[in-house]
């Protein structure tokens, strides 16, 4: 964990900008740049601009540009393919490091792979899709695959963060398992589900390296608007040399590749592909894994969000609020039970117990003396307890404590059977408590909703994002919880089939759904929906099916992946029109340089007063070069996202980036032109 | 600007605003509902597609609407230029006037063809009545309403509620195309043109006067069927004058009364179009944030024109005249600075290019604003339907920029701009500059482009306005060109058909690939077309392309014509 938190410590890390320098450096090559038809006009002016500067030191014809001012535009504009291969090299660079991280855990790890029953020692990386390998406590899972064979708690802290061990089992919803995790206990058998190189984080890696990367449609979209804009640059650069001619004025080469490179849209052009590294590389940072840059764009796109009701938005635990005894037991005896039970229980639910003893009943946590075992909770038993002063407290589910006094020779009454299955009927968890062969009564745990949640989905309804509900429960129940969490609509009783139904509903209607889904019956839906977040505790399937997987399994993420969408478009679109608002100042820096010779009455459209027609065109170029690196960090940061409505964002985002996009440049390129006066560069 | 140029302005907005519902409301009608006067109408409409055997039925998809529109475009222009090319043999010659000139022949086929009416003729020395009536006037009626028909597909494209099973069809370009002679261009020229022959204008089959002026001098006064042309000129933004002095000419546009309605009759379709489409899109508000686009650049653009001819000509400084009306050279006195001013602005604003003035004659800044106003892509109300696609185009640009800056896949009515529609787009602004830049380019050097009038700025000015009027299909000129010589009657008559079909293909093709698209229910996280910000943002949109586009071309031309007559220097 740590080398990646210190990759998001500072966002220009040294150790990621310095092995960029030199990428910036490799990318200059032609066939790179060509990818990128804007800066391939710019490196095809630079080459341009220095053979006229070669030419001009071998043979100076008369009349030409002064050769410091010809070297100066041709070092300015190689700078500015540079600093747009920087960006690309930066935003490749800290997604490069931070799925370094993740696969470090695992590149050394040895294998035990089984053949014809027999175990082997080989790494981990000459395992191949349907390999059998055993996994023991104290060993790291060697790759993504799934539990075929017994049961074990695993620690996962090394991709998802979370501390806590988590139970993985053959069969059913908990059976993935991904490589560089560490078994902790018991002995499983894993089926390894993929080859090397192709697993999530090898996609991954694949995706934020820009050569690898696919454009995505809006992406695709832009580059059309940005090439387009650089065709009509070109030709009302071109045209404007026989144009100039017809009115007496020769216009030189390097003056007019200084003109065209600052008016096609090089800042947009120079920034494009780092904005789409960096939104994959943001979501990597927030431990999500996207299989497509497709998918995070859509993400910012989506109109309708399916969230599971438990974990996101209920707390995943429920918490305890009644105490129900069982026919002549008294509530005390049972809190008191139920506490002495609880107090090793370090799961929030045992803590709400601990808790609600002590509001209800006074009862504070007590130091056990000598003689007392804890029993913790164990997945084959699903209970836990205390054996203290010759008593035998267990809690747990209700079938688990039924079997568990059955064996004593007790017996679940009929009345505490009852209660459970009302207290499950209101959508609650019901825990038995027994004392040796007797049941106490039920501990009641509600589904309580999180803090801010309701926020939340207002903000989102402000997006125009609707949210629904997907509950197992009651409509009763989903309807209570619903309201007070303030979704949009909900989905009882929901089925498989039922979430289905509801994404294709959504879709007809032309919205964009996504969902969370961990279990092997959530993988249609998560294939179906537009972004699907498979949970990474979730079955293989699941994984499969879905077009992200959030490494920490927290369904909340899911909001996150999409601010991080719509942030990622912002962040073009702002730029784009920073990029085009930018124009304005250099038409009135270098027209009136490029004419005034001619006509000196032209002298009034140079506002800015720049000192002389060199400085004015070289500051207009320098100024070019160098708001691309000053924008680097806000195209890897993203623009700040506000949950607003569309028109609000839109009139902040003209405002700052498009007024401010025609000011900016009038006080950056005088500034320029007053430090090259200083340098008596003129 | 001047009390009475403000109240004009005032009257013609109101005016204009007044007839778009009603006629919008109309328009609607006759295309998307049961169009009226069944009886009448609707039978003359019906015999049309039984004479020409069309099935009013079936609809077309985007290629097929558009197939059918160049086919009947590349027919009826050779028509035109067979009808020019013969009409010495041909009736109603009463001048006995030769053949026209192949190249010039092939120019105002063209021309008209286009929409476009760009003149390197003298009516009155040149075209024989019948040339007139049925060679161009023809036109004057049809490459209108193809233009409306093109405006129809585009807006149904963008309008209809598209669905996977939904047919991708456009409509019916020949029933649009009858539809709009029948149902709007005919009668309306009908009717306005009794009332223009009571205001004075001509309309007449005799051959022209032959007179002894009071100085005792012979003058030939030429006549003709004026009245039943000046109607569409106007109303189908053709602007093709009977004589060549056009709507300057007595006999064209005799009272003030003809010359306010002549202008208001530029705008009228253009205008009621944009209600039309707020209707087709369920949304009259959508509509009105267009007209509101519209109506911004319109009236900045008669400011600056207004406000430029006040003031005093500067190649008249110093000399013993009084100019307190203004730059009156190239003016009638009978209409004066103000009413030329807004004749100018719609003419060059709506593609129609009438004139009632020569813009050449203008100051610096005053000529200005005619060409920006055509360089602005005659999106400016703009040629009836051709104003409506083009603005639509930059409406997808504009939803392209914004939506990206809301983080949304950006959406017009419910329908995501991907990337098929981004090239579309591009193409269609692309070719504007890629046809003028590079003619005027050309003509700046080359010596088959033969002398211009003017020296420096105005000279240059004179070239561009030329290549720009061509390929904007306006058909104003800024004189000062030897017109007639084959470098300017083929470069123009390939600039005008280029300028034309290239840009209504994309239009029509964008139309065919959103019309299949599903239309999602706006909501708040969609982004708004329909209110003043976008409104505001279309026209800064509209602004900066142009802007970019022209700049430097402009600054070599009028801009420093402008600073050079401050300095004393004129042309």
């Amino acid at each position: 964990m740590t080398s990646r938190s210190a990759v998001a410590a500072s966002l220009l890390d040294w150790a990621v900008v310095r092995p960029a320098l030199l990428d910036s450096l490799k990318k200059l090559s032609p066939r790179q740049v060509a990818r990128n038809p804007v800066m391939f006009v710019v490196e095809v002016g630079s080459a341009l601009v220095t053979l006229v500067w070669l030419r001009d030191l071998i043979a100076r014809s008369p009349g030409a540009a002064p050769a410091w001012f010809t070297a100066a535009v041709a070092i300015w504009l190689w700078f500015t393919v540079i600093f747009a291969n920087l960006a690309e090299a930066v935003a490749e660079g800290r997604g490069k490091a931070q799925a370094a991280a993740l696969r470090r855990t695992r590149s050394d790890t040895p294998a035990r792979r089984l053949r014809n029953g027999r175990e082997e020692q080989v790494p981990a990386t000459a395992l191949r899709k349907g390999d059998q390998v055993v996994v023991e406590a104290g060993q790291v899972i060697p790759g993504d695959g799934d539990v075929v064979e017994g049961i074990a708690s695993v620690d996962e802290s090394a991709i998802t963060g979370e501390s806590a061990p988590v139970i993985r089992e053959s069969g059913g919803d908990r059976s993935a398992v991904t490589g560089g995790t560490r078994v902790l206990s018991d002995r499983i058998v894993v089926s390894i589900s993929t080859d090397p190189g192709e697993s999530f984080l090898d996609r991954m890696i694949a995706l934020v390296e820009g050569a690898a990367r696919q454009k995505t449609p809006n992406e695709v979209a832009l580059h059309i608007l940005l090439v387009g804009l650089t065709i009509i640059f070109l030709i009302a650069c071109a045209t404007l040399v026989p144009i100039a001619a017809f009115s007496g004025i020769q216009l030189g080469v390097t003056s007019m590749v200084a003109l065209l490179v600052c008016l096609i849209p090089t800042t947009i052009g120079g920034l494009l592909s780092a904005i789409g590294i960096a939104g994959m590389d943001r979501l990597l940072r927030k431990n999500v894994l996207a299989m497509s840059g497709r998918a995070v764009e859509a993400a910012g796109d989506v109109d309708v969000l399916l969230l599971d009701k438990t974990g996101t938005i209920t707390l995943g635990n429920r918490m305890a609020t009644e105490f129900i005894p069982a026919p002549g037991v008294r509530t005390e005896d049972l809190a008191e039970a139920a506490q002495l039970a609880s107090l090793a229980d370090e799961t929030p639910e045992g803590r709400s117990i601990v808790v609600l003893v002590k509001e209800r009943h006074g009862l504070r946590g007590r130091e056990l003396g000598a003689g007392h075992a804890f029993v913790p909770f164990s997945a084959q038993t699903r209970m836990s307890g205390c054996d203290v002063d010759g008593r035998s407290l267990r809690k747990g589910a209700v079938d688990a404590v039924a079997r568990h006094v059955a064996s004593l020779g007790g017996q679940m009454p009929g009345d505490v059977e009852a209660a459970a299955a009302r207290i499950g009927d209101g959508g609650g968890t019901p825990l038995a408590v027994s004392e040796g062969a007797r049941v106490l009564g039920l501990i009641h745990l509600k589904d309580v909703v999180k803090g801010g949640i309701k926020e939340r989905f207002e903000r989102f309804r402000a997006m125009g994002i609707r949210t629904v509900m997907i509950t197992g429960d009651n409509p009763r129940t989903a309807a209570a919880i619903a309201r007070e969490a303030g979704v949009d609509d909900y989905l009882a009783e929901a089925t498989p089939e039922a979430k289905l139904a509801l994404i294709r509903a959504e879709q007809a209607k032309g919205r964009l759904v996504a969902m969370t889904g961990d279990g092997t019956n959530d993988a249609p839906a998560l294939a179906q929906a537009d972004v699907g977040v498979a949970m990474n505790t979730g079955t293989q399937a699941a994984k499969e099916a879905g077009n992200m997987v959030d490494l920490d399994s927290n369904p909340t993420k899911l909001l996150e992946v999409v601010e991080v969408g719509k942030q990622l478009l912002m962040t073009r679109g702002v730029l784009t029109t920073f990029s085009i608002a930018n124009d304005v100042a250099k038409y009135f820096a270098i027209l009136p340089a490029l004419f005034v010779a001619a006509y000196p009455e032209l002298a009034p459209l140079d506002v800015m007063h720049l000192t002389s027609p060199w400085s004015a065109i070289l500051s207009a170029v320098i100024f070019n070069a160098l708001i691309i690196v000053l924008l680097i960090p806000l195209a890897l940061k993203g623009v700040r996202y506000r949950p607003l409505g569309a028109a609000a964002v839109l009139r902040r985002s003209l405002l700052i980036y498009g007024v401010g996009g025609v000011v900016a440049p009038f006080a950056g390129i005088k500034l320029i032109d007053m430090a090259l006066t200083a340098m008596h560069l003129y | 600007m001047s009390t009475a140029a403000i109240l004009q302005a005032i009257a013609f907005v109101a005016v204009i605003a007044l007839l778009t519902r009603p006629l919008g409301a109309y328009l609607y009608r006759v295309y998307e509902a049961r169009p009226p006067f069944p009886a009448t109408l609707g039978r003359l409409e019906r015999l049309c597609y039984r004479l020409s055997g069309v099935d009013p039925s079936t609809e077309q998809g985007w290629v097929a609407y558009a197939v059918s529109l160049l086919l009947f475009s590349a027919l009826s222009m050779l028509g035109t230029y067979a009808i020019l090319r013969a009409q010495a043999g041909l009736p109603w010659n009463p001048q006995g006037f030769a053949g026209v000139a192949p190249d010039l022949a092939f120019n105002t086929a063209a021309s008209f063809t286009t929409n476009t009416n760009w003149q390197s003729y003298s009516g009155e020395s040149t075209m024989s009545y019948l040339s007139q009536s049925a060679g161009l006037a023809w036109h004057n009626f049809t490459s209108a309403a193809a233009g409306m028909g093109v405006a129809l597909a585009l807006a149904r494209g963008l309008t209809r509620h598209g669905g996977p099973d939904s047919p991708r069809t456009l409509g019916n370009f020949w029933v649009d195309l009858t539809r709009s002679i029948v149902y709007v261009l005919l009668p309306s020229s009908l009717l306005i043109a009794l009332f223009f022959a009571s205001q004075g204008v001509l309309q007449t089959l005799a051959p022209s006067l032959e007179l002894t002026t009071l100085e005792g001098v012979k003058q030939v006064l030429a006549l003709g069927p004026v009245a039943s042309q000046e109607v569409i000129k106007q109303l189908g933004t053709n602007g093709g004058g009977f004589f060549n002095a056009n709507s300057a000419h007595p006999f064209e546009n005799p009272t003030p009364l003809t010359n306010f309605i002549q202008v208001v009759m530029i705008f009228v379709i253009p205008a009621a179009l944009t209600w039309t489409y707020g209707r087709m899109a369920r949304s009259q508000r959508q509509g009105w944030a267009l007209f509101g686009a519209m109506l911004a650049l319109f009236l900045a653009g008669y400011g600056v024109i207004t406000w430029a001819e006040h003031r005093p000509n500067p190649a008249l400084a110093g000399l013993a005249v009084d100019q307190s009306a203004g730059n009156m050279e190239g003016k009638e006195v009978r209409f004066g600075v103000d009413a030329t001013a807004l004749f100018a602005t719609a003419t060059t604003d709506a593609s129609c290019g009438a004139v009632n003035g020569m813009h050449d004659s203008f100051n610096p800044l005053g000529g200005l604003v005619p060409l920006v106003n055509i360089q602005l892509g005659e999106v400016i109300f703009g040629g009836v339907g051709a104003g409506l696609y083009g603005i639509l185009v930059f409406v997808i640009l504009t939803v392209f920029i914004a939506g990206l800056m809301v983080g949304r896949t950006p959406e017009l009515l419910g329908k995501k701009i991907e990337p098929r529609e981004m090239k579309l787009a591009t193409i269609y602004i692309l070719i504007f500059p890629l046809l003028v830049l590079p003619l005027t380019a050309w003509a700046a050097v080359s010596p088959a482009a033969g002398a211009v009038a003017n020296a420096g700025p105005h000279g240059l000015s004179e070239l561009l306005y030329a290549f720009t009027s061509g390929a904007g299909n306006n058909g104003s000129a800024f004189a000062g060109l030897d017109a007639t010589k084959p470098f300017w009657t083929i470069g123009l008559g390939v600039d005008m058909l280029l300028g034309r079909f290239f840009m209504l293909l994309p239009a029509l093709a964008i139309a065919g690939s959103m019309v299949g698209k599903r239309a999602v229910e706006p909501g708040p996280g969609t982004f708004p077309t329909d209110g003043w910000l976008f409104g505001a943002l279309l026209v800064a949109v509209i602004l900066v392309v142009g802007a970019l586009t022209w700049f430097p071309a402009l600054t070599l031309g009028p801009i420093v014509e402008h600073y050079l007559a401050g300095a004393g220097k004129v042309f």
